[in-house]
């Protein structure tokens, strides 16, 4: 193995494959074809694991490391970094990527500590310039955006913002070797242990939605998002809030979008009654196309957004689940 | 129980940012303030030391100006401070803060718990609670909405990390590095009697030197990553396409169509 290789951290939760991680074994296969290097997925998780390691290869990987293994079912730093780091001295490659989940997040400066070397969180660009890999990430929420390099420590490491990059399309008939692995580790090293998990009620998640209807103070209350559900349910979106909505018990947290919430990328972002506050845009002005409905013609969110409607949410909103109720058979 | 809270000092998150023609990076005449996710640190830390008894050290690295960021630690309560800087640690990664960080927290003596920010509205890399963890070899938990339980006597934790699909529930061994977020309490707004403590403590400042790593460690020279350009991104067309029509029906079906168009739909 050299430095022209790339491997990848592919996610698992109960199971089944993060998007991010097929995005990111997207970036890795470009770049390992643009240095003439080979592209590997390392694939952690509890026995029956294996169907995933196909499906990595289908996406663009050239080998999976894989470790089954009831101890890495759950995600955990330590073992995950620990078979990680292993593999990754073992391989020496050049680039290591990761897709910007909140366990990858987690995962990717952990490891960077583990190996002495440098991580380059939430990138949306990855390009090689003059023989160096330049990452492009937004910083002071999202203001401005820097290049990084990391000139000299080997592997790099990024982390690759979600909806970023687009996945390569499958390929049913790649393969290639699935080298197994071990856990290095005995249950007594590891400090953590999973003891529940605690599902978010209503289906699609904010994070990795391809749409987004988002509801602000304009909603009026908490029976102001029913309409607002309608259409997502329509679309199959995820729903999403404003920190005043969250402040305001109406939501929970966990539907926050922005500067203290999450950020989102999808393809279209249905902003209703929501102002568009610089700490809101943080979270969601990636965005490919942004819709907003306010009743404000001088609303900031009208700035920000691709097509507007002034008027009513109450009057738009159920009028464009109508609309497209009809589109479905 | 010895309780660290690590904090920075930002930019303003209301602060217009822009770069001048030698890359410098400027936030006009916006305050420096508390990184806003540290102050759910903050407060967390003085919850806990409150309920399970001991003390508090707000920590920081960075110059003079980080000094505002610990004494508004100290006014909402934290028990002392310091502050961690010499010329070295100019143009850190979080390779080269995690070092520092780590072995401050090391010369602090016995610590129970390490608390931080989700992230730093500056860089915005979420990445020094996880790489500090690793240096100490304490668990990392991120994402902590809540403390389930803590019992300082075994020296057992179990908090709710808040991830993508749903609320985890995990229980670790002490010592911990627990990465804050929103959700997890109100952080309390100093006091005039805290503003008063703070104004009178004293916040030693420790060099690279006294906490044992070498220059060539810290800052810009153990650094990985390197940021050659940071510029403005392109501004967005301007203003929206307003959608009208008679109706809402009609204005719908008018929108609907350029969704269409635009293929996200
Ligand atoms: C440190 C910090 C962090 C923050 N983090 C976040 C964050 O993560 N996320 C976030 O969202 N905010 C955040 N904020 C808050 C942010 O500044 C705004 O206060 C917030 O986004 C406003 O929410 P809103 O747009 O829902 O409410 P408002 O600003 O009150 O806007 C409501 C809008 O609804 C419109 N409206 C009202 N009724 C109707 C109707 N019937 N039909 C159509 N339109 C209607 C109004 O014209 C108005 O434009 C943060 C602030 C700070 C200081
Ligand atoms: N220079 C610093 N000094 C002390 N704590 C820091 C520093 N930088 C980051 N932190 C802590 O690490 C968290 C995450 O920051 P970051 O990794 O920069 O996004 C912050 O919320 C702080 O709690």
């Amino acid at each position: 193995m050299s430095h022209s290789d790339v491997v990848v951290w592919v996610e698992q939760f109960q199971g089944r494959p993060a998007s991010g991680s097929w995005e990111a074994i997207g970036v890795a296969r470009r770049l390992a074809d643009q240095m003439g290097g080979d592209v590997t997925a390392c694939l952690l998780g509890g026995n029956g694991s294996r169907g995933l390691a196909s499906k990595a290869m289908h996406q663009g990987a050239d080998r999976v490391c894989l470790a089954e293994d009831e101890q890495l079912r759950e995600f955990r730093v330590e073992p995950y970094v620990r078979f990680l780091s292993d593999a990754i001295r073992d391989a020496d490659p050049g680039v290591v990527l990761i897709s910007a989940t909140l366990r990858g997040r987690e995962l990717g400066p952990a490891l960077a500590a583990e190996l002495e070397t440098g991580c380059v969180a939430d990138c949306t660009a990855l390009a090689i310039d003059d023989g160096l890999l330049t990452a492009t990430r937004p910083v002071y929420a999202g203001k401005l955006l820097a290049e990084c390099v990391v000139p000299e420590h080997r592997p790099q490491i990024f982390t690759t913002r979600i909806r970023a990059f687009a996945a390569l399309e499958a390929e049913p008939d790649r393969d290639g070797p699935v080298h197994l692995m071990q856990s290095a580790l005995s249950e007594s090293d590891i400090k953590s242990q999973v003891v529940d998990f605690k599902p978010i009620e209503g289906g699609v998640g904010l994070a990795d939605a391809a749409i987004v209807v988002a509801g602000g103070r304009g909603v009026g209350g908490p029976e102001g998002f029913r309409p607002l559900r309608d259409l997502a349910d329509v679309l199959g979106a995820a729903v999403g809030a404003s920190r005043a909505i969250v402040d305001a018990g109406w939501m929970p947290y966990e539907y926050q979008v922005g500067q203290t919430g999450k950020t989102v990328s999808p393809d279209l972002y249905i902003a209703c009654g929501i102002s568009g506050a610089i700490q809101h845009q943080v979270g969601m002005r990636t965005s490919k196309v942004i819709v907003a409905l306010n009743r404000g013609a001088e609303a900031p969110v009208f700035k920000l957004a691709h097509y507007g409607i002034v008027g009513d949410l109450f009057d738009i909103v159920p009028a464009l689940t109508e609309v497209l109720r009809e589109r479905v058979p | 129980m010895h309780i660290v809270v690590c904090i920075k000092h930002t930019p303003d998150s209301e602060a217009k940012m822009s770069v001048d023609e030698s890359g410098e990076v400027s936030w006009g005449d916006s305050p420096l303030i508390l990184n806003p996710w540290d102050e759910y640190a903050v407060e967390e830390a003085l919850l806990l030391r409150d309920e399970h008894g001991g003390n508090v050290t707000a920590i920081s690295l960075g110059p003079e100006g980080a000094l505002e960021g610990l004494k508004q630690a100290v006014a909402m309560g934290c028990d002392q401070a310091v502050r961690v800087w010499d010329g070295f640690c100019e143009g850190s990664d979080t390779l080269s803060t995690s070092r520092v960080l780590a072995r401050a927290i090391e010369k602090l003596g016995k610590v129970d718990l390490v608390l931080v920010g989700r992230s730093a509205i500056d860089a915005d890399t979420w990445q020094t609670g996880p790489s500090v963890a690793r240096r100490l070899g304490f668990a990392s938990l991120m994402y902590v909405i809540k403390i389930a339980e803590l019992d300082a006597d075994q020296g057992t934790i179990v908090v709710e990390r808040l991830l993508e699909q749903g609320r985890e529930v995990v229980s670790a061994r002490l010592p911990a590095v627990i990465g804050t977020t929103k959700g997890i309490n109100e952080p309390r707004y100093t006091s005039f009697m805290g503003i008063r403590k703070a104004s009178r403590m004293q916040y030693p400042c420790w060099s690279t030197d006294d906490i044992g790593v070498a220059a060539e460690e810290a800052g810009a020279a153990g650094a990985a990553v390197h940021w050659p350009r940071i510029f403005a991104p392109p501004p967005r067309g301007g203003t929206a396409e307003i959608v009208e029509g008679t109706t809402a029906e009609e204005t719908a079906r008018h929108l609907v169509a350029k969704l269409l168009a635009e293929k996200v739909i």
